[in-house]
């Protein structure tokens, strides 16, 4: 493409539409048009104007806007599509394949589809993650490609420009004036806190300019929020973890190197409907059980500087506190709140050792599950001697009981009783409600009495460094909003010419209203010849063909 | 003064052509590695070959703190494990006769086990004669500071204090014995 010399002798990059210096229009749709667009001031954008390289066309490619607005519809859509089935964060399945079976089992092939294309785990998917990589490379590109002409367009933009410049625009005045018009204009111009400048006949009076840099400011906004949300997937500066924690159990805090946690106690309270409550009484009948608090009172424990895992001296109390739901444990930028819990687990079970043909009891114990014995000596002499503990007993596999899990969900004892009327000892399996004598029939049992229980919280640990930023970009974005919503970038030319008649022409890149109420005051003052609106008299023309037409 | 204009406009378009590189490379650059990073979030082992092995000290049955750094110049085989794992039941009496052949080596095998009662652990021990020290984990602070997942997990740390090799699941004998000879000192 070769550069566009104007009439005026100033010479353009190619695709320019409107004259960099004078604003004759350059191309023939513009010059046939009756307005000019005044988009980026009628400059070329940039990228249309080279197109050799391969690094150009790519440029070119993101700096579309049609591109960019693609590339979000794509997203949008695809994000709609991952609504469609459950994400797998809140699928029964933890393993990947366990995962990928799920969706196969429970959906069908739509599911294996829908798996196989990563819609299970959007936001972590390939291809989503590039899309929104594209949509940032597409506001750069598209930014920069139109900023870079407006700014130097507005920068340079010269005072006197040419007539057929000024008739195409919307706002157009042609009529005589007085010799004093151009200086009263200018007086009246400045008090309505317009920048004024003047060359010869003529004077451009602008205002507000800032607001044309709203949407790149928006835009960088949106960069600095997407960059902050990239920085969530490099390891160390957002961290997710879950804690399961029971009453009574120290845990070293995931992710969190040195510290450690310590449940004191946790609680569910429920409204009861009595007291001061009574006034949720109504509410409590029709709806049941509500929740009024969950809590877990914790200890926060730090380990010396330099101490290592495990090690179990040096450990200092940082803080207790109770940990309920939005009011979580915070410390040196981590975040423990309160996600879920489960009630009464074993904790404990208490047995007697009983004849059993005459019930006679001969003492009681108490197994602590999280920490058993190995020999309880009772009171009258006898002792029961703990041979094996099982705490979630799941069968025998060649004679030898399994557990199934390190948990006390279905404890299993094999004991010796030994008592002064058998002090050799029987041999005994007890599992809940069951007892199996393995060697021979017994004398003595152990039977059942109670049960102690414990809760467990489910704790989230957080730590999110990229707030700050995202907070930034959210901020600038809305900055960007307001300068190009609530302000408006308002130009006036005026030129008088040498027999006394004098030329207006006004642009607003919105509120034209706002624009007319201020021409209205420097026409009354400067005695400015009338000015028409060139959009409104178009639509009217327009209005009134539709009508004939339909009247016809 | 058409000589000097070429020069100003291809000098512009080198300029141009250098700028828009720049700028691509940056952001592909930067999505490249958002995706890498996304990609390898799953399997966060923090913890890689080459690494220096995390120090830690723990107490085994007897009531002796061993801690890492102590084995300096030996072969470590860090052995995490549960009584309610089988892979890892099945693989402890391989251990042992691995350890009995290896241990006038300078390999020294220790067997983490994750927070389990004292009573569960010395019964296992008891149950498949274990000789190597067997330590708990009470706060699981080590299993935290290792990231480790499933169980067994086996974290070879070679002479010189640096992660030989991770291996996830049950070994054989074989492989035992392969990986001791491998941290085994020269």
């Amino acid at each position: 493409m070769e550069n566009l010399q104007c009439q005026c002798g100033h010479v353009n990059p190619p695709g320019t539409k409107l004259c960099e210096s004078c604003g004759r229009s350059l191309t023939e749709k513009e010059q046939n048009s009756k307005l000019v667009d005044m988009r980026y001031e009628g400059t070329a954008r940039r990228s249309q104007t080279y197109n050799k390289s391969i690094i150009d066309k790519i440029w070119n490619f993101f700096s579309s806007v049609k591109v960019g607005v693609s590339i979000i519809v794509v997203l949008l859509v695809a994000a709609a599509i991952g609504t469609i089935l459950p994400q797998q964060a809140f699928v029964p399945a933890t393993t990947e394949t366990a995962i990928k079976d799920y969706y196969a089992d429970t959906y069908g092939s739509i599911g294996r589809a829908y798996h196989f294309l990563g819609f299970h785990d959007l936001y972590s998917s390939y291809w989503f993650i590039a899309l929104v990589g594209m949509l940032a490379i597409s506001l750069v590109i598209a930014s920069l490609d139109r900023f870079v002409p407006l700014y130097k367009s507005l920068k340079n933009q010269r005072v006197l420009r040419h007539p057929s410049f000024m008739d195409k625009q919307r706002i157009y005045a042609n009529g005589p004036g007085t010799e004093d018009t151009l200086q009263k204009a200018e007086t009246k111009l400045k008090e309505l806190k317009y920048k004024v400048r003047t060359e010869k006949n003529g004077l451009l009076a602008e205002k507000g300019r800032f607001s044309r840099w709203g949407p790149y400011v928006n835009h960088i906004g949106l960069i600095i929020f997407l960059f902050g949300v990239m920085l969530r997937m490099i390891p160390g500066f957002y961290i997710d973890e879950s804690l399961w924690l029971r009453e009574g159990e120290t845990r070293a805090i995931p992710e969190v190197p040195g510290y450690y946690l310590e449940s004191k106690n946790f609680e569910l309270e429920n409204y009861t409907g009595e007291g001061g409550e009574e006034i949720f009484g109504e509410a409590l009948d029709r709806v049941g059980t509500v929740a009024k608090n969950y809590q877990t009172d914790v200890v926060l424990y730090q380990t010396a500087e330099g101490a290592l895992p495990g090690a179990a001296d040096g450990q200092e109390v940082v803080k207790e506190y109770p940990i309920r739901v939005n009011q979580p444990l915070k410390f040196d930028g981590y975040a423990i709140y309160q996600m879920d819990y489960r009630l009464d687990e074993l904790r404990a079970m208490t047995f007697a050792l009983t004849n059993k043909e005459t019930e006679e009891s001969l003492g009681e114990l108490t197994i602590d599950l999280i920490n058993p014995e190995d020999t309880y000596e009772l009171e009258s002499g006898s002792t029961v001697e703990l041979l094996g503990y099982y705490p979630d007993f799941s069968g025998f596999e060649n004679g030898e009981p399994q557990t199934a899990t390190p948990l006390p969900n279905n404890p299993g004892f094999l004991v010796k009783l030994t008592t002064s009327e058998t002090p050799e000892g029987e041999t005994s399996f007890i599992t809940i409600q069951n007892t199996v004598e393995p060697l021979g029939e017994n004398e003595y049992k152990l039977s059942f009495l109670s049960v102690e229980t414990r809760d467990v919280s489910g704790l989230t640990v957080r730590k999110d460094s990229t707030l700050p930023i995202l907070g930034l970009g959210g901020l600038i974005f809305m900055i960007g909003v307001a300068q190009g919503m609530y302000f408006n970038h308002r130009r006036f030319w005026i030129q008088q010419k040498a027999d006394g008649t004098i030329l207006l022409a006004g642009h607003t890149n919105k509120n034209w209203f706002g624009l007319k109420k201020d021409l209205d005051q420097v026409v009354d003052y400067a005695s400015l010849p009338a000015y028409t609106d060139q959009q409104d008299e178009i639509d009217k023309v327009e209005k009134a063909e539709k009508d004939g037409e339909a009247l016809s | 003064m058409g000589e000097q204009t070429k020069q100003k406009k291809s000098n512009k378009k080198q300029k141009r052509a250098v700028m828009r590189t720049i700028i691509l490379t940056l952001l592909v650059a930067a999505i490249g590695y958002t995706i890498y990073n996304s990609a390898t979030a799953e399997d966060v082992s923090i913890l890689e070959v080459g690494d220096k092995a995390p120090d830690f000290a723990l107490v085994d049955l007897e009531g002796n703190t061993h801690k890492l750094s102590d084995y300096e110049g030996q072969g470590v085989f860090l052995n995490f494990w549960g009584t309610w794992c089988k892979p890892c039941a099945k693989e402890m009496p391989a251990m042992d006769r691995q350890y009995e052949a290896f241990s006038n080596d300078g390999v020294q095998v220790l067997a983490v086990n994750i927070a389990q009662s004292d009573f569960e652990v010395q019964s296992f021990a008891d149950q498949y004669g274990l000789s190597f020290p067997v330590v708990i984990d009470k706060t699981k602070s080590v299993m935290t500071a290792y990231n480790i997942r499933p169980l067994p997990t086996t974290v070879l740390v070679n002479p010189e204090g640096n992660i030989e090799r991770i291996i996830t699941g049950e070994m054989t004998e074989q492989d035992i014995e392969g990986f001791m000879e491998e941290i085994k000192p020269e």
